[in-house]
């Protein structure tokens, strides 16, 4: 058995879609048991990547499909992004994807601007894959149980 | 997964009241509507974001445009009644900084 259950959507490359998948994200992360700030920065993130694929399929005049695929382990959650359509061996595609360098993704994080900073900010590691378009790769961590236990006790 | 924008103005004093959700989807109805106040000289705008209860790069990226506009027109731009997550989103990228910035909260952190 695989450590992991796997969730993936298909969605048009439309923004209008880009709610849906982070509605969906978050009810999947709600199930591992993230926070309230985690799923909120998971919604962000997953906003983010969606919207750019969404923009690059938009630039290219593609109506092509963006496929979100969501590895859900008991203590980390892992979303794969990929503006290209195809569907993916989460495996397979998740080895091939490179550690991110800023030097060699200059031109895609100007191009990703804000979006992609976000992304990098609130998941715990990001990774982007550029072949047969743009993949990105993101892994954020349960943390802090004993806060969630304790929360009651946290004023806001 | 909605958007509503109201903004009056008058004697060149913009009050706006966004709800909903800001997004790659809903930011171009925002982005539009400010559009039509943001040459004014020297306009005085605030906008309330009280019930905004989603936004990211998108959002910013039309407020940053409008403050710009505005800016280079000579007024201000003002936002305001941000909740905690939505201040920190500006925080985070610098820009709690440069706008004028007023969040909900008041007192603590």
């Amino acid at each position: 058995m695989r450590p992991f259950d796997y969730v993936e959507m298909r969605v048009p490359a439309k923004s209008q879609y880009v709610g849906v998948a982070r509605l969906t994200i978050s009810g999947l992360a709600s199930r591992i048991g993230f926070s309230f700030d985690d799923i909120e920065d998971l919604k962000i993130a997953s906003s983010e990547a969606v919207t750019n694929a969404v923009q690059h399929a938009y630039a290219e005049g593609e109506e092509g499909e963006v496929v979100i695929g969501c590895a859900l382990y008991e203590d980390k959650i892992e979303i794969m992004v990929a503006d290209h359509g195809q569907s993916f061996n989460f495996e397979e595609t998740k080895a091939k994807v490179g550690p991110y360098h800023d030097q060699e993704e200059g031109a895609f994080l100007r191009e990703g601007g804000l979006g992609l900073y976000l992304i990098e900010t609130l998941m715990d590691e990001v990774k982007v894959h550029h072949q047969e378009g743009v993949t990105i790769f993101m892994t954020k961590h349960v943390e802090g149980e004993q806060v969630e236990k304790d929360v009651e006790t946290v004023s806001s | 997964m909605n958007i509503q924008v109201d903004l009056t103005e008058s004697n060149n004093v913009l009050e706006g009241f966004i709800r909903g959700e800001i997004d790659a989807h809903t930011a171009p109805v925002l982005r539009e509507k400010l559009e039509t106040y943001q040459s004014h000289q020297g306009l005085k705008a605030e906008l309330d974001l009280s019930d905004v209860n989603y936004m990211d790069s998108t959002g910013l990226g039309v407020f940053v445009a409008f403050y710009k506009s505005v800016n280079a027109n000579g007024g201000h731009v003002k936002l305001k009644g941000l909740s905690a997550r939505l201040k920190r989103l500006f925080d985070i990228t610098g820009l709690g900084d440069i706008m004028d910035i007023e969040s909900a909260g008041k007192g603590g952190n």
